[in-house]
């Protein structure tokens, strides 16, 4: 499953292949901090400005600079934007893992490398372009400083050349990621491109199968990725409190945040701020001040990942008892401390559920792509104050950093829901208010916020251990209230929270019930099962938890049902258990993947096969 | 309000009597220090004048954590989790900077779960009154000693502490608070004094009130006691306060006495004891802190006062109204906004 997987030595021999078009992956295999960041951006976007379907993964260390990244461009026409297993082009810059690269490659993959590495003589059954980086970027770089991070553009022109890239889109691409304050970056850069163009055209005949042409399936659609979306998300959603610790993947939600803040959340009229962003001094103290700042009234939010959660579980249990709302972004990945963690997991999902101690329950929303991370920002933050809870997003490395397609996000076109709030007004004409009173009906109090002008408006918040007014009690009878009442606040919620995306095939026993980035995968696996094995799927993709009743009803109508994630455990599985009936249960079966990598539709299928006895 | 005609009982320059100022009715030991500083926080806050509503109380876990609950019932407040009432303050704070931030904890709250959180809000220096109601042990989990026990201090069990306090105003002075003090829960005059003056102070308020403990820590071998502290307290100066809104000077007796205004232009009146101090000479300030350590004394007074620093709300450039209560239109950008994204990404 890994990408440096050791394959047996004897291969088969070359085979000659038909034009493979707009349908095959590219991996250029790096040193972490030299710089190729850019030209593998400016690689996908051009493809991407070609018309085609296209998606980016960085599968990097957790490292400054010095360890081995690959970078994963998919191609497909389509329109498959998950991981794909097999490597169809090589590019090979990094000699610590060059061989290693090469050896784990499919028959008939192509390779461009640095010439010095002497690939070719590894295998017959590949097609080789050896490029002579060094001696091309001297004449093109005269300042041996920048010669490391511009040898990376050269790679640029030469596949440009070998796929039948248009090389003014490479142009274009190029300046558009450099931007107008750059331009003689972007020159340098630029010459370099033309290099490895001019190089591939003098040297190379082309041998391999691969080609890119031009499609219509990109027109109008951005690039972008989860953690910039989800930053844009919470400023449509009216943020005004954003507390965060740095930690990897989530990190980029907030710095990205930050800029976007600055240019659209400023007010016009006095030049100040409608936000406040505190680098707090660790998880601990971030989501304390997101409780502190939605118990008085803003919208707050803190994004972090697994390591942080884990700090947060003490105040995510007196938020949810307290009632206090709150957004926090959890962008999975693997495992505590120095686990992986720069690779993508669904590794939270039962950890968040009950986070902290006695019968908490928390709302968790499942994005599965940038427009989603954009629009259930939105959500979250309505869900948590209607709800006067914290709300969790469970987002994924794979999802918050890596580069994605997406149509343009849509405006909102819902005011922001505040929730029960009462203020002077309310109170003048109440008298006074019992703060966790149910007069409704649906388990949600009203609530008031400081320094309201009014000597009503008071109530003391604490923990679990009290009445309706709010004064403390250590009654059996008034928690056992308030603790259904809580359970009733629930029920409510699950029939407002986002309805899962549900395919039903009428002609299938089969289903696949995915969430978040795991969707890509199953999605092309339903693909793979139908057109190679001829079964018939039905798909269904969570977006929240709790459950919703289609959840119920899809498991009733199929007779066997796949859960696909991304961790050891079947955590979702798990937490489909906690609420379904037994005869529902007994229909679950589980896939997973859980080695770092997002996962791909081989996987999928291969197990699904495999159990189905296909 | 509307300010009331002919009041029956004394009102305060905002027509509320004291009435308004309590709280619940405290369950905590008769006799526990916090009781008496629950006591001045009612008084000096009706007697400051401020509507209890625009407070905003904060506490961890602990008695002295409870205590919100027994002053400024009409005021929000917020009993948090232990150690980690620093941010939930700042974090509402941010939310309204319009709001009073009141926090009460314990010595246990403070210096030993919450240091972290304590250290951080010092730097920050949030503005908010943040009194340590100190008695060198953990009340509520029934006598442990605390990170502020003295070396050398024992409890009842005979224990003996043989490790060195983290004296909380030192830390103060030292990561950033702009108005550091140290008082004893049974000087009702000093004390007055000082939590009026943290009320006008802009910035943050760091107090450090001895508190004894009456079940736990107020015996023989106790430096937290009330014996201990009416034979060791050495106060720095003789303390009076003026308010902004009260234009007169007061009469101090005989002796040198300095002034500090406030950045509200209340004044601070210290009336020189013994030997100089000026509360402004950070330096002076730790040094005398340690003189004290050195020779078993626990001064008490303001020990440090910076009226003019900028807190952390006023960094932020914030808009003036809260942000809390921004309208939708001042918080959701227009499509054009949106667009324009959208347009840089495709
Ligand atoms: C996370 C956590 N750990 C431990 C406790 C138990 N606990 C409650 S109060 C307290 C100590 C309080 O001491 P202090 O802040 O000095 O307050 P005092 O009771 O002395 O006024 C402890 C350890 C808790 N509530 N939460
Ligand atoms: S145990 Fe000590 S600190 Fe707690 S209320 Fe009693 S006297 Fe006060
Ligand atoms: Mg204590």
């Amino acid at each position: 499953m890994s990408t440096i997987e050791v394959r047996p030595e004897t291969y088969p021999q070359k085979e000659v292949q038909p034009r493979v078009v707009n349908d095959f992956s590219i991996q250029v295999a790096t040193v972490n901090g030299s710089g190729s960041q850019t030209a593998n951006t400016v690689l996908m976007r051009a493809i991407f400005q070609m018309g085609v379907p296209v998606s980016g993964k960085n599968l990097f260390p957790s490292n400054i600079a010095g360890l081995p990244t690959w970078f994963t461009i998919r191609a497909s026409k389509y329109g498959w934007i998950g991981r794909k297993k097999e490597i169809d082009f090589l590019v090979a810059m990094n000699p610590e893992t060059a061989r290693e690269d090469v050896q784990n490659l499919e028959p008939g993959a192509a390779v461009v490398f640095d010439e010095p590495l002497k690939l070719d003589a590894l295998r017959s059954d590949l097609h080789f372009y050896p490029v002579p980086f060094d001696k091309l970027v001297a004449p093109v770089c005269p300042e041996p400083r920048l010669r490391k991070l511009v040898r990376n553009m050269i790679y640029d022109g030469v596949l440009a050349r070998l796929l039948g890239i248009e090389l003014e889109e490479v142009r274009k691409a190029l300046y558009k990621q450099f931007g107008p304050r750059k331009v003689k970056a972007a020159d340098l850069n630029w010459g370099a491109v033309q290099a490895g163009w001019d190089y591939a055209e003098k040297n190379f005949t082309k041998t391999d199968p691969y080609w890119v042409e031009r499609m219509d399936a990109t027109r109008g659609k951005i690039i972008i990725d989860g953690n910039a979306a989800a930053a844009l998300g919470a400023i449509f959603a009216g943020v005004t409190v954003v507390t965060w610790y740095p930690i990897t993947p989530s990190t980029s939600m907030i710095e990205t945040m930050m800029g976007y803040l600055k240019r659209f959340r400023i007010d016009k009229e006095t030049g100040k701020a409608t936000f406040a962003v505190v680098q707090a001094e660790d998880e601990l103290a971030a989501i304390g001040m997101v409780i502190g700042a939605g118990w008085a009234g803003a919208r707050a939010m803190t994004a972090t990942s697994g390591p942080g959660i884990s700090l947060m579980a003490e105040f995510a249990g007196l938020g949810y008892y307290a009632e206090v709302p709150a957004v926090i972004f959890d962008v999975q990945r693997v495992g505590p401390s120095t686990g992986l963690p720069t690779r993508t997991q669904q590794g939270d999902i039962l950890f968040v559920a009950t986070l902290s101690h006695g019968d908490t329950k928390h709302p968790m929303l499942f994005p599965s792509c940038p427009e989603e991370c954009f629009t259930m920002a939105q959500t979250a933050f309505d869900l948590a104050e209607e709800f006067q809870t914290p709300v969790f997003v469970m987002m994924d490395l794979d999802l918050g950093m890596n580069n994605w397609m997406s149509d343009p996000f849509p405006y909102p076109d819902q005011p922001l829901r505040r929730g029960k709030v009462l203020g002077k007004e309310d109170l003048e004409r109440l008298g006074g208010f019992a703060r966790y009173a149910d007069v409704d009906g649906d388990g949600v109090g009203w609530r008031t916020l400081p320094g309201t002008d009014h000597p009503a408006a008071a109530y003391f918040t604490r923990g679990s251990g009290h009445n309706e007014k709010a004064q403390y009690s250590e009654r059996p009878d008034d928690y056992m209230r308030n603790m259904d009442r809580l359970a009733r606040k629930f029920e409510t919620l699950r029939k407002h929270v986002p309805r899962p995306e549900v395919i039903l095939n009428e002609r299938a026993s089969v289903g696949l019930l995915c969430y978040g980035t795991t969707r890509y995968a199953a999605e092309e696996s339903r693909d793979q099962l139908l057109r190679e094995y001829g079964l018939e799927t039905s798909y269904l993709r969570l977006k929240a938890f709790p459950f919703t009743e289609e959840v119920g009803d899809f498991i009733d109508r199929h007779a066997r049902v796949y859960v696909v994630e991304q961790n050891r455990d079947a955590q979702m599985v798990s937490l489909l258990r906690m609420e379904l009936e037994p005869e529902q249960i007994a229909k679950l079966r589980s896939v997973r993947y859980y080695g770092g990598l997002p996962i791909d539709a081989r996987t999928v299928t291969d197990e699904i096969v495999a159990m189905e006895g296909l | 309000m509307s300010t009331a005609v002919m009041p029956p009982k004394k009102v305060n320059r905002i027509g509320l009597e004291i009435g308004s100022y309590k709280g619940g009715k405290t369950t905590l030991c008769a006799g526990c220090g916090h009781n008496a500083i629950s006591e001045r926080l009612i008084e000096c806050f009706f007697e400051m004048g401020i509507y209890p509503w625009r407070v905003a109380k904060f506490s961890g876990i602990g008695c002295s954590s409870k205590s919100p609950a027994y002053f400024l019932g009409l005021a929000h407040g917020f009993n948090a989790v232990h150690g980690r009432a620093p941010a939930v303050g700042t974090g509402a704070l941010l939310a309204n900077r319009h709001l009073i931030g009141l926090t009460v904890t314990g010595d246990g709250d403070t210096a030993s779960i919450g240091l972290g959180q304590f250290c951080h809000m010092l730097r920050r220096n949030v503005p908010m009154i943040y009194v340590i109601e100190d008695n060198g042990v953990y009340g509520l989990t029934k006598g442990q000693f605390s990170a502020t026990a003295d070396l050398g201090s024992k409890l009842k069990t005979g224990i003996v502490n043989d490790l060195p306090p983290i004296d909380t105003c030192l830390l103060a002075i030292e990561l950033g608070a702009t108005f550091v003090a140290r008082s004893f829960s049974g000087d009702k005059k000093q004390l007055q004094a000082i939590l009026k003056a943290a009320i006008a102070h802009r910035g943050l308020s760091v107090i450090d009130v001895i508190s004894p403990c009456v079940t736990f820590n107020d015996h023989e071998g106790s430096t937290k006691s009330y014996s201990y502290m009416k034979e060791h307290d050495v106060p720095l100066h003789e303390l009076g306060f003026v308010p902004a809104f009260e234009d007169i000077t007061v009469d101090m007796g005989e002796g040198e006495v300095q002034e500090v205004t406030l950045h509200d232009g209340s004044r601070l009146v210290l009336k020189k004891l013994g030997r100089d101090y000026d509360p402004t000479d950070k330096l002076n300030a730790i040094r005398t802190i340690h003189e004290a350590h050195r020779d078993g004394h626990v001064v008490t007074g303001i020990l440090y006062v910076e009226p003019g620093a900028k807190n952390f709300i006023e960094l932020l450039n914030l808009v003036d109204e809260p942000l809390a209560t921004l309208p939708e239109s001042k918080l959701r950008p227009p499509k054009e906004a949106l667009d324009e994204v959208m347009e840089e990404l495709r």
